[in-house]
């Protein structure tokens, strides 16, 4: 009798491990075992299988249903850059899954762990030109670290483990997976596995490469160090901030590497590259060491090569062996996690100290703020706008943003402080991106405040994400600055094209507050300085889903400025206007 | 300065991996003079040889952004010294009876082997460097090539 009850148990815990599902169940359970409880997506045909999966799971799994499947990849993307989890994107076959091209491009260039699961059609009319069939994994190839098409239910499980570990392994990035229909609806066995996380921390760095780049800190007089979004990823502020108080060096942080460091920390000079300070492009004229970390000296940075940091060695820290010596040449380089190389700098350096440097470089800080547009009285200016909200939020909100010069004026003017604070598609520069990234940003941090810039431009490519806002009840603060005009593309019309504006000027008259009230979503709008703290406060207290339009003069620009392929300690400081 | 290079490549065997390689080469704006893949001894694995032209710098960036593909698993800079370099030709050529015999000649000279006969051409085969092949076309070219396929080169690093 006993026997045959340690039998029947055994049978039990043997189908409790060894469950027969389908696909669709598969991809789901392979999901939760990866902690996976919220994902962004949109259904169809070939995924009707997994959204069936979904409703069951519905309890386990959080599904936010976006009005485009582009908005879903940005909200996955949102959600990964402010949590530093993985974001999750689903979409169907066909058009479906070309929509979340441009999403999965944004991530791959900014390497934000993502995984998109697309449906395709079953395996035997692959190829056929079958309807919504589209060659994805095709498609996404330069612009996914990987991907992967399953056409044997025996191998998806692994898959999606293997999706999860390539998107945050090492330097992260994207990993679509293309899954034909009859594979979600076949059954196979499922063995729940613990998941594998790759263990980042380490380096392909030697004792002598340590020992040859605490030479040249050593031998510098006029350090400089600048860090970029891999500081993010790796979680290698607190490092930095050793690291920089030790080598006593003045910091500037790249548009992605923006929260990176505190702003209000003395040392910080402010951003560095096209839009960066007048500071910081002085200083790094000047400086004798140029610290990259965590960064790929964007042509946004660098602007002219020959003109940059044309006295510095370059020591490079960064976990991509690739990004040494492709857009600048380096004297030095560390390979490996940023945090990993830097907990192991910091224990070998001693306290250094430049006091000379420091001083001027403090002089210039103070003789060159950035610009703040005073002449226009009543008017609202974009940078009053975000120093309120600065001071509003106390530099504590998430904040997301489009594209153009909006997002110039977020990255210059909001004081951040933390970390996965700032969510901006930087090497892309995809306008449309900040509605759906922000979306996802709030999903994932439910206690934070999330706020996104917008320009009039970038509103009107995805404003449709607005209804996601009201239905999922996200209570995001759309901050938008309508100056009717494509501003950024303005800018360089004014400046070198001889005031030509083709098509930038938009004037479209939306009626934005009509608009709002439309999606069901609280409109507020500003169009004096005096309305601007309280529309600001209202909205920030409201808890729902707001829309606050600001209406701001068509040329106020976004300086200081280096023209592409500029010298970058030749900033352009003032742009006359005269028509 | 620009100079060609080869470059051996183990590839995980995986529906597309060429085409990864590939892909890579195109929008970074490397070259490929020549490429040539196959099976290794596990069916798994592929070597894939490229012969590709640059400076040192893009030499660099072509190594390191190969070994960034999830599915290649090494990949080598081979030379003459340390590797053997060979190529594949098959030639379809001849004018006629007369000058049939010298053709002979050259083949015989180059040990190629005379794979097919018709009544007035010739198909030749000969694996050689890549200069041997060069040499062997350039001296078959006034007896009239009718067709030709070259493969690409195949180089194996020496133990």
């Amino acid at each position: 009798m006993g026997l045959i009850i340690a039998g029947f148990y055994l049978t039990m815990r043997w189908e409790k491990l060894q469950m027969k599902l389908t696909g669709a169940q598969i991809i789901l359970e392979c999901l939760l075992e990866q902690g996976v409880d919220t994902v962004f997506g949109y259904p169809g045909g070939s995924v009707l299988n997994l959204y069936d999966a979904l409703y069951e799971y519905s309890g386990k799994i959080r599904h936010i249903l976006t009005a485009h499947e582009q908005g879903a990849a940005h909200a996955a993307d949102g959600y990964a850059r402010s949590t530093g989890k993985t974001g999750v994107v689903i979409a169907t076959s066909g058009p479906g899954a070309t929509n979340l091209v441009t999403g999965i491009a944004t991530a791959y260039m900014d390497s934000v762990p993502v995984v998109a699961i697309t449906g395709n059609v079953a395996v035997a009319a692959l190829g056929l030109d079958s309807f919504q069939e589209v060659d994805i994994t095709g498609i996404t190839m330069p612009i996914t670290k990987h991907n992967f098409i399953v056409k044997d239910i025996a191998k998806l499980a692994d898959t999606i483990r293997q999706a999860f570990y390539i998107a945050n392994e090492g330097r992260p990035g994207p990993v679509l997976i293309d899954v034909p229909k009859d594979i979600t609806a076949a059954v196979f066995e499922y063995e729940r596995k613990e998941p594998v996380h790759p263990d980042n921390y380490c380096g392909n760095v030697t004792e002598e490469d340590i020992a040859s780049a605490i030479e040249l800190i050593q031998a510098s007089e006029k350090p400089f160090v600048y860090t970029g979004g891999g500081v993010i990823s790796s979680g290698a502020s607190e490092a930095v901030k050793k690291f920089v108080d030790l080598i006593d060096a003045p910091v500037s942080s790249s548009l992605m590497g923006q929260g990176s460091f505190d702003n209000t920390d003395p040392r910080y000079m402010g951003m560095l590259g096209m839009h960066g300070t007048k500071t910081a492009s002085l200083a790094i004229t000047e400086c004798d060491l140029f610290v990259g970390i965590g960064t790929r000296f964007s042509d946004r940075v660098i602007c002219d090569i020959k003109s940059f940091a044309p006295n510095a060695k370059v020591l490079q820290i960064d976990i991509d062996p690739a990004e040494i010596n492709k857009n600048i040449r380096v004297e030095s380089q560390l390979i490996g996690d940023v945090r990993y190389v830097l907990d192991r700098l910091n224990q070998r350096l001693s306290q250094e100290s430049h006091p000379e440097w420091m001083t001027k470089i403090g002089g210039w800080k103070a003789q060159y703020p950035l610009v703040m547009v005073e002449d226009y009285e009543e008017m609202v200016t974009p940078q009053y706008v975000i120093e309120t909200l600065d001071e509003l939020t106390k530099g504590e909100a998430v904040i997301a943003t489009e594209v153009g010069q909006h997002q110039m004026w977020a990255a210059q003017f909001y004081n951040f402080k933390h970390p996965r604070q700032f969510v901006s598609s930087g090497g892309l520069g995809t306008m449309g991106y900040g509605l759906g990234a922000s979306l996802g940003a709030q999903v994932g941090n439910p206690d934070k405040q999330v706020v996104n810039i917008a320009g009039d431009g970038s509103f009107h490519m995805n404003c449709n994400e607005l209804v996601t806002l009201y239905k999922q009840k996200i209570p995001v603060v759309e901050l938008l600055f309508n100056n009717n005009v494509l501003g950024m593309v303005r800018q360089w019309q004014r400046l070198f094209y001889g005031k030509r504006f083709s098509q930038t000027t938009l004037d479209r008259n939306t009626d934005y507050m009509k608009l709002a009230e439309a999606y069901h979503i609280k409109g507020l709008r500003i169009t004096k300085k005096s309305e601007v703290r309280p529309a600001l406060e209202e909205a920030l207290s409201t808890g729902g889903p707001v829309l606050v339009e600001c209406v701001i003069d068509k040329d106020i620009n976004v300086l200081p400025m280096v023209p592409a392929g500029g010298a970058i300690n030749q900033p352009i400081m003032e742009i006359e206007i005269d028509d | 300065m620009a100079k060609q290079h080869v470059l051996s490549v183990l590839a995980d065997n995986n529906a597309g991996v060429l085409l990864r390689v590939a892909g890579l080469f195109s929008r970074r704006g490397y070259s490929i003079e020549s490429i040539s893949a196959a099976q290794t001894e596990h069916p798994e694995i592929s070597r894939i040889t490229i012969v590709t032209t640059g400076d040192e710098y893009t030499l660099e960036q072509i190594d390191k952004q190969l070994s960034k593909l999830v599915d290649v698993r090494e990949v080598k800079v081979l030379n003459s010294d340390n590797s053997v370099q060979r190529q594949h030709v098959l030639i379809t050529a001849g004018n006629g009876e007369e000058t049939r015999a010298s053709l002979i000649e050259v083949a015989n000279l180059f040990h190629a082997n005379i794979v097919s006969v018709e009544n007035d051409s010739l198909m030749l085969e000969l694996t050689g460097k890549p200069r041997k092949i060069e040499a062997f076309i350039r001296l078959i070219q006034p007896f009239g090539i009718i067709k030709m396929t070259k493969s690409g080169l195949t180089a194996l690093e020496r133990e």
